[in-house]
């Protein structure tokens, strides 16, 4: 609050008019310190990119996976309900500083009390001759990475111009997406800035093992073209190199024009003071546009510090002063485990361990820690980064970095920066982790934005979430927790480099070669993202994958038939009955999905057992679509509204041999007494009078959860499009064996209804389902017919029989399984009428 | 572990303690199964580089073994999880649990294990 009354300070209602010129990082990141502090200013923020503030940090995401839609700063929402006004796609003109006014490219006044600019920057473009050619791009906006990804995907050879974080982290994409690319640097090594020599001489040769080649000490003097476009790269030593594509990445140039034209004193950057203040008394800057003690900062971590300041200085709080950031920097590729804090050059402790390439390195300077690098194993650099802000005093700086190589989130003072992205320090996430009841990474990310940037600190945030809650924390945060990758981490390589088979991921990123466990959910992970279309490797599969039952404590295997939506025949009871006598079978017992299970079959009698019941596998073994669950529904109930046995047995056959992240049970009902349950399944339809319900998230297990109603609509077949859209919503985006109940708490049920139905993605989704399940394998159990390995159901001790050959896919079958009435023929006859969907071939899918 | 001497007649192994429980191809690759020998239960596994065998009851709940996933020289019990490493027999995480690990011995295609002790 204003110590002083500032004399062009209030508008006349009281509130001060604050403008933002800026939609970048700096810009939001001023914008939510400012509204942190005073909840009334009126706040307008212009942003010239079309497109809601977003976080350029990680915008090498957008070249592996993803689109700047994923990368938004903040929902849309938000600057309506922090009440700051948002103009997008619109540019700041002109500045009066005196006249405290501003004009827009649409002409559009603005009034203000305080400006703050955050203009930021655009690639340095040297004057080399030909770099107005096609093919020459920065690596800054997303347009230019759908131009550097159409280029690479086509395969055409790229040159990366400069060897600094940036150029490195577009060079990493461009290999990522099978391309030749060289990455050109003016120095004798990378990253010059915030690497010493030795350091950089080992990320040299980790950056060629991810295919990209390194050039050192080429100065380009020329960039060869054919019809206006880029052919190649001439150096000033005489040798060439051939290239359709050149990124330039050599640095950033500060936005300056509009401080220029309005009279500001402008250097290589708009010249700030200790408050942030330009010369113009009201008018403030930050970010890649702002000049400080000569300094432009180029990296995100000095932005946080500069806001804060900054804020406090335009409402006139107390008194702040920013004398300066120290520069750190982290790579984000993975595999390159790479951190820079502060000075690079100098003496101190340096652990080298080159079999593991590792470099760890202090510098320092008359007893204090002034520097770090830490290459291969990055562990305590939160510490380190900390310890070089307070300039902590050393005695041991090979015990310091013994110490920072054992930290652990326990040791981090609070004031310890976590997500440089965002600018959070431990202290903060221990407060909202304690005052929020907060109980797992996703959470903490969404309140407190550590981690939501490029998501490199969330290992570490979840380690404080452990440590403040005693381990008590609930959550499926890594897909492969030997290596910390995520479930997205890998989807990206999996879709970035066209990964088919679970062998190719563990190549690739060396994800499940560790302990193993994660392979179940990279096989499920795998086949999702490739449709079924993948190269399915049985052995990353759990037993009850590979046999088709369920393992049960003494080693044998239960057999659930399908019967779909529970409803059965006089048939399939006489053979079920006349199987259980035939394979002594322990116990039979009706489950609670409208099914019968066998229990106690002996692996090696799975496939007779089958031939026998001649029915469809109902999958009650797998991660997978099981079971719906049905009230008799209109046909003979009094009260039901709807046919929901018809409409279960319907769904049931659209989604029958579909693989889920986690198990998924669903329940049609016919009115809203819920005989079938509905209400707690993962996903259920309730008939209305007047149409369905249709409630996702449900749980009726160790917790008791009533679905969200995920919406009403007019029929069945809206209420069935509903539930697929759903779930292939879930498919693509939960993580492996995370339930829906789980699921829905973690997404919000507002931000799953507006993906489904969106128009455009829900179509997208459905589409994708359909291409998934014309590519499943509907019937598991016809393997009995076609193993797929070799003594797939028998040991080295006992012999399995296999039935007769299959049918070629497109055969004419008359049956298909499912088709419930339909009289079986003898065990050992080769012409069931059961068709087999070959996983290549979705043709003959029914 | 694995005899050195390359032309050793059938004979010889089985003289030598050796059991023949079936082809190379009768183990698809990071899989198991199992074999009896002696009234003894073994489970056999195909891995990247070679083959190992171990007793195939879990020391925990007497899972089988030969169902496990196969990582890492490891094989991990269907049933609650217990890893066991297929070099030394033992345990991970479980000081003192471990089963007994036999040789393997590949003979062309063909795949013998002697039971420890049987030499």
């Amino acid at each position: 609050m204003p110590a002083t009354p500032n004399p062009t300070g209030a508008s006349p209602s009281g509130a001060r008019k604050i403008l933002v010129v800026g939609g970048g990082i700096a810009a939001q990141s001023v914008v939510e310190a400012l509204r942190d502090r005073d909840a009334t200013a009126r706040i307008t923020m212009v942003c010239e990119e079309p497109r809601l503030p977003w976080d350029r940090v990680s915008l090498s995401h957008l070249l592996i996976d993803g689109s700047v839609d994923e990368l938004q700063l903040r929902p849309g929402t938000w600057y309506e309900d922090h009440g700051v006004e948002l103009l997008v796609g619109e540019r700041v003109t002109e500045l009066d500083p005196v006249g405290h006014t501003a004009r827009t490219s649409s002409g559009i006044e603005i009034a203000w009390d305080r400006c703050i600019l955050a203009t930021g920057s655009d690639a340095l473009m040297p004057p080399i001759p030909g770099i107005d050619q096609e093919g020459v791009v920065a690596f800054r906006s997303p347009e230019d990475c759908a131009t550097i990804q159409a280029s690479a995907d086509a395969g055409r050879p790229a040159a990366v111009i400069g060897g600094g974080l940036l150029g490195l982290e577009a060079a990493r994409g461009i290999a990522a997406r099978g391309a030749t690319v060289t990455v050109v640097h003016l120095m004798d090594r990378l990253m010059e800035r915030q690497l010493d020599a030795n350091a950089a001489a080992l990320l040299a040769p980790a950056m060629e093992e991810l295919g990209v080649e390194v050039l050192l000490e080429k100065s380009t003097t020329r960039m060869r073209g054919v019809d206006g476009h880029v052919t190649g790269l001439d150096f000033a030593d005489g040798t060439t190199l051939d290239a359709d594509l050149v990124v330039m990445a050599i640095g950033i140039k500060s936005r300056t024009d509009l401080a220029k034209a309005a009279g500001l004193e402008v250097g290589r950057g708009i010249v700030v003071d200790d408050r942030l203040q330009t010369s113009a008394p009201d008018v403030f800057a930050v970010g890649e546009c702002a000049e400080h003690r000569g300094m432009v900062y180029g990296i995100v971590a000095p932005i946080h510090d500069q806001t804060q300041v900054c804020a406090e200085a335009v409402l006139d709080g107390p008194e702040a002063a920013y004398t300066g950031s120290i520069l750190s920097a982290k790579l984000k590729i993975m595999g390159v485990d790479l951190v820079s804090i502060g000075a690079a050059e100098g003496s101190g402790a340096t652990v080298e361990d080159r079999e593991a390439r590792s470099y760890r390195k202090l510098v320092v300077q008359e007893g204090k820690l002034v520097g770090a690098v830490l290459m291969g194993d990055i562990k305590g650099h939160e510490l380190l980064l900390d310890k070089v802000r307070t300039g902590h005093e050393v005695d041991d700086a090979l015990a310091l970095l013994a110490e920072a190589s054992q930290a652990s989130a326990a040791d981090l003072p609070d004031t310890a920066q976590v997500c440089n992205c965002n600018g959070v320090c431990k202290g903060e996430i221990v407060q909202a982790i304690q005052d929020h009841d907060l109980g797992s990474t996703a959470e903490v990310v969404a309140r407190t934005r550590a981690g939501a940037g490029c998501g490199t600190c969330k290992p570490l945030v979840k380690e404080i979430l452990l440590d403040v809650r005693g381990g008590n924390v609930d959550e499926n945060t890594y897909l492969c927790a030997c290596l910390k990758q995520t479930r997205e981490d890998i989807a990206g390589q999996i879709r970035a480099q066209g990964l088919e088979s679970v062998s190719e991921v563990a190549a690739a990123c060396g994800t499940g070669r560790e302990c193993g466990g994660c392979n179940p959910g990279l096989a499920y992970l795998v086949s999702e993202i490739n449709g079924n279309r993948h190269r399915e490797e049985r052995h990353a599969r759990y037993i009850n994958d590979r046999v088709h039952g369920n393992i049960q404590k003494d080693g044998t295997f239960s057999v659930v038939p399908r019967m779909k939506g529970g409803k059965t025949t006089s048939d399939e009871l006489r053979r079920i009955a006349d199987a259980a006598d035939k394979y002594d079978i322990q116990t039979i017992k009706v489950t609670g999905g409208q099914r019968i299970d066998l229990l106690g079959v002996k692996k090696e009698d799975l496939p007779a057992i089958w031939e026998d019941l001649g029915m469809a596998s109902g999958m009650a073994y797998a991660k997978s679509v099981r079971t719906v669950k049905t009230c008799v529904g209109s046909d003979h109930c009094r009260f039901g509204l709807d046919d929901s046995m018809g409409t279960g047995i319907e769904i049931e056959g659209m989604l029958e041999g579909l693989y889920t992240p986690a198990k998924v049970k669903l329940g049609v009902t016919g009115c809203p007494r819920n005989c079938a349950e509905a209400y707690i399944k993962d996903i259920g339809l309730v008939a209305i009078e007047g149409g369905w319900e249709v409630y996702v998230g449900g749980a009726g297990g160790t917790e008791v959860r009533k679905g969200d109603l995920l919406c009403t609509v007019g029929d069945k077949d809206e209420a069935i499009a509903a539930s697929i859209t759903f779930l292939q919503y879930y498919r693509e985006t939960a993580e492996y064996k995370e339930r829906t109940y789980t699921y829905m708490e973690r997404m919000g049920l507002e931000a799953v209804q507006a993906v489904v139905f969106d128009e455009e993605r829900g179509a997208a989704l459905r589409e994708r389902f359909h291409l998934a399940q014309a590519a499943a394998i509907r019937d598991p159990w016809l393997e009995r017919r076609k193993p797929v390995v070799a003594n797939q159901f028998s040991e080295l001790d006992t012999e399995a029989p296999v039935f007769g050959f299959a049918p070629m896919a497109g055969d004419e079958a008359e049956a298909p399984a499912s088709s419930a009435a339909e009289p079986v023929l003898a065990a050992g006859s080769a012409t069931l009428a059961i068709t087999y969907s070959d996983p290549t071939d979705g043709s003959n899918d029914r | 572990m694995i005899p050195t001497d390359i032309a050793l007649a059938a004979t010889d192994l089985a003289s030598a303690g050796w059991v023949k429980v079936g082809t190379v191809d009768d183990l698809p690759e990071l899989e198991g199964r199992r074999t009896t020998i002696e009234g003894r239960k073994v489970a056999v596994f195909r891995l990247l580089d070679g083959f190992a065998a171990i007793d195939a009851e879990c020391p925990h709940k007497r899972g089988p073994l030969q169902d496990g996933l196969v990582a890492d020289g490891c094989v991990t019990c269907p049933l609650h999880d217990r890893r066991i490493d297929l070099g030394t027999g033992e345990v991970m995480g479980h000081e003192g649990e471990s089963v007994s690990v036999h040789e393997v011995y590949v003979d062309g295609t063909d795949l013998w294990v002697r039971l420890v002790g049987a030499a």
